[in-house]
């Protein structure tokens, strides 16, 4: 039996432009990319196409140096048309220029009761070269598992409670079949249980409510209860040598897919969403599809910031940048490149803030959807205010002190106040929230490279 | 608001890298940050909003609470002024403007001389100017008696921005709170001012002959040794000038002579409830140093053994600074305990300390000022013990 957790610290950011649940079909992108940078961990990304090359769904684009046995793979069928590199040659991203009608390389395909006697071996063997791997995220540390480990868990978040999420009961609809085929595999990865930990407040879709095999927890509470991480400190907590595994319900569908249907289906839904989009609503494409085409004629003005992921977590990829690996969600924002005269005392309900100080009146009206821009709403400043973190981060972790530990590069500090617990998204709420205006994502990837590397 | 703007952008290059007057951008900067929100935007990656409230707003918030007893202490000073040297039917306006010229030129020299400090250190050490000052600049003046020479409050505001905080590597870094840094310097090198009759302002009058300097505090301390019972000479105090001035509710209400805003206990209270209620100051704090102060009180009250031990434990909550310094100065985030279970701690102890320093050491009758000063260097050591809870509780869930 799953457990039901009862979160009471966070804090929902409620925006303007949240996905009406509609599904467009629209003509497809013509370019999809694959983004090495939206893998952590890797130590040397290596091309294994070169432009001009044809590829087909499901054929190896790049390999990491150290795991060649991870294939990242094409999400679409066509012709590579550039392999782009930054400093240093570092590989950036692999664009393919799409065919029409997608084809897909064939993998050995299994019926029910196959798959309920394959081996581990033979399991590893067809994930590790369809691209299916990677979704498989390891904690600690975020970064794509390794095949070589027996991880104690593997946790699926089945929602996402960031700003202007996604619903995944039409992201994931009619898929049950395939997410069973995914758990039941998974199931063989792990020396322990599968969690798929649901939201016990909105209605759970049947593709997470009806499988077998898992352990279903339900949730309650604010943002950042979906996120994977604080939900592991609540079911079955990470000590330092222990390995998990997360996998996102995507990840557990094309895994599904795979072995069912002998493909790498890279197709997905995806989320247009914010303030600053006409119609905000679902799009049926491709893993990296380009934005271009959804944004089109599609915002209310042109001053804006086009983020692969949500408000708090995603990155800012420009109005022709491609979604990222990960996302299901493409959000525009007004940008927020203007002065405010006496812009730090102000009153205004409109500004939206979790706390509440001279002027800031939001806490007032905490169901009304704001439009948040991109300003950083003051200046940089050394840690002042203290006890905010804490309110944000339903973990028994100290942010305050682990992140000071990473300022100071200690690690014995930062294990013993649980550094493994945590990644960038977990803590995400601590950089909205911060009056001195920490870069706290980047600070804690920072001492998860730091820990890693030591 | 454009034509600031435009005045702004003109000169904006010669602060530059590379302009004429770049030495002085922070300088530069502080100008037009404090005029206009600035158009920085987030970075690419990590969190693409963030949320509404800055430093400067948080600083603008304590002000915004210290107001009440700022206004009040302007009043009462003038007021306690006028019952010192006999005309107690002096009129409203003639007891403000007695207290505004006598309170003003404190917070212009407390500010004057603290931010000059902070720009000059600012631009050596090539860093923006951080807002802490905003708030230390008032409350120095508010810890202050009425009639200190202004030279004091200038040495004594240098003396706590450089030694207690610039030294330490400035706003956020400074061990001791900067306000009460102040006040402690001014008690230990000039002692001979900081008693007697400072917390009455005379100027050049001459006080009426029933007229006397003395405090609660000092009042409570001499009943230890003469074994009066406080609350009968508390309030038979003030006979032929200012009959009931240390009653309960004049205490509670703060019509008394003292430092410029520490009297009284109501505005304090208000200004907690802005605190509180803005979420800006720890409400555990402000509780637990009042409740740690009544609970010594009563704790004494039990043991008995002389006067003032016996004195009743509410009078410890509204005589002296305790309700200023349990608002305003305990609850200064960069000393106080970071942790949130810390807190609890540490403003008990102050509240504790204060009472005890009060009943057992005369020769320091203000205990709130010490209590902080000493449970800031203690804050560290108790997050140490908050924190290793957290640590533990990690590792034993490893093991078992």
């Amino acid at each position: 039996m799953g457990q039901f957790i009862r979160l009471k610290k966070g804090f929902t950011i409620n925006l303007l432009g949240k996905a009406s649940p509609k599904v467009v079909e629209t003509e497809q992108p013509e370019t999809f990319v694959l983004k090495p940078t939206d893998f952590q961990g890797l130590y040397i990304p290596k091309p294994v196409v070169n432009v001009g090359d044809t590829v087909k769904a499901g054929s190896p684009l790049f390999h990491d140096k150290r795991h060649e046995s991870v294939l990242y793979t094409s999400p679409v069928s066509g012709e590579v048309v550039e392999v782009k590199r930054g400093e240093k040659r570092k590989l950036l991203e692999i664009k393919i220029l799409a065919d029409k009608t997608i084809e897909h390389l064939p993998f050995k395909k299994y019926s029910v009761s196959e798959i309920a006697n394959l081996s581990v071996v033979a399991i590893k063997e067809q994930m590790l070269k369809s691209g299916v791997w990677p979704s498989l995220v390891q904690r600690p540390y975020g970064i794509v598992a390794d095949p070589a480990v027996t991880p104690k868990a593997i946790h699926i978040s089945a929602f996402d409670s960031h700003p202007l999420a996604p619903d995944y009961n039409i992201l994931f609809k009619g898929q049950d079949q395939f997410f069973q085929i995914g758990v039941d595999i998974l199931k063989k990865l792990t020396s322990g249980a599968v969690h798929v930990n649901t939201h016990a407040a909105s209605e759970i879709s049947t593709v997470f409510s009806q499988v077998k095999g898992a352990e279903v927890n339900k949730f309650t509470g604010q943002h950042p209860v979906g996120c994977v991480g604080v939900q592991i400190h609540h079911i079955d907590p990470i000590n330092k040598g222990d390995i998990v595994w997360t996998i996102n319900p995507l990840g557990v569908i094309q895994l599904g897919k795979l072995f069912a249907n002998g493909v790498y289906d890279a197709s997905r839904l995806v989320a247009l969403t914010g303030s600053e989009v006409k119609n905000p609503q679902y799009y049926k494409t491709y893993t990296g599809a380009s934005v271009k085409n959804f944004i089109e004629n599609n915002l209310n003005n042109d001053h804006v910031r086009v983020i692969s992921g949500n408000p708090l977590t995603g990155s800012a990829i420009g109005k022709d940048g491609y979604v990222g690996f990960f996302d299901h969600q493409i959000s525009v924002l007004p940008e927020g490149d203007y002065y405010e005269f006496i812009g730090w005392i102000t009153p205004g309900a409109r500004k939206l803030s979790f706390q509440r100080a001279l002027g800031l009146f939001s806490f007032l009206s905490p169901n009304k959807e704001r439009v948040v821009d991109t300003n950083t709403h003051g200046e940089p400043r050394a840690f002042v205010q203290t006890g905010i973190f804490e309110q944000v981060t339903p973990m028994d972790v100290l942010p305050t002190q682990l992140l000071k530990s990473i300022l100071a590069e200690d690690i014995d500090e930062m294990e013993a106040l649980g550094i493994y617990e945590v990644i960038e998204e977990d803590l995400a709420l601590c950089e909205f929230v911060d009056v001195s205006k920490h870069k706290v994502q980047e600070i804690v990837r920072d001492g998860l490279e730091l820990v890693r590397n030591s | 608001m454009n034509f600031l703007r435009n005045q702004l952008d003109k000169v904006k290059h010669s602060f530059e890298k590379g302009g004429k007057l770049e030495k002085y951008f922070y300088a530069y900067e502080a100008l037009e940050t404090f005029l206009f929100a600035p158009n920085t935007t987030n970075g690419e990656k990590g969190s693409q909003i963030r949320d509404a409230i800055d430093l400067k707003r948080l600083m603008m918030t304590v002000i915004v609470a210290m107001i009440p007893c700022l206004l009040f202490g302007i009043w009462n000073v003038g007021h306690q002024h006028f019952l010192a040297i006999g005309q107690p039917d002096a009129a409203l306006g003639d007891k403000i403007l007695i207290g505004s010229l006598q309170v003003i030129p404190i917070i212009v020299v407390s500010y004057g001389v603290g931010l000059g400090i902070e720009f000059v250190f600012a631009i050596l050490r090539k860093h923006p100017i951080n807002e802490g000052f905003l708030v230390t600049g008032m409350l120095i003046p508010l810890v202050m008696p009425p009639g200190i020479p202004l030279w004091q409050v200038g040495v004594a505001t240098a003396f706590a921005v450089i030694i207690g905080k610039e030294a330490f590597g400035g706003t956020g870094m400074n061990v001791v709170n900067i306000a009460l840094t102040a006040r402690a310097f001014l008690y230990f090198a000039y002692p001979t001012d900081m008693s007697g009759s400072v917390w009455t302002y005379l100027g050049d009058a001459k006080a009426v002959a029933a007229y006397s300097g003395a405090t609660p505090l000092s009042l409570g301390a001499d009943a230890a040794t003469s074994g009066a019972n406080v609350v009968a000479s508390l309030n038979s105090f003030g006979a032929g000038w200012n009959e009931g001035v240390f009653t309960l509710s004049n205490l509670f209400i703060g019509l008394r002579p003292g430092s410029i805003g520490e009297t009284s206990t109501l505005m304090c209270l208000i200004g907690a409830f802005i605190l509180i209620a803005t979420g800006v100051g720890s409400w555990k704090i402000i509780v637990s140093v009042f409740g740690g102060a009544y609970a010594m009180g009563l704790l004494l009250n039990l043991l008995g053994g002389n006067a003032y031990m016996e004195m009743p434990a509410h009078y410890h909550l509204v005589i002296g600074g305790l309700a200023f310094g349990a608002v305003f100065m305990a609850t200064d985030p960069v000393t106080a305990s970071h942790t949130e279970t810390g807190k609890w701690f540490y403003g008990l102890l102050i509240g504790m300390l204060t009472v005890l320093i009060r009943v057992f050491n005369p020769a320091y009758p203000e205990g709130i000022m010490l209590a902080i000063l000493l449970m800031n260097i203690f804050a560290p050591l108790i997050d140490y013990f908050v924190v290793g809870a957290n640590k533990k509780r990690r590792l034993q869930r490893a093991t078992v």
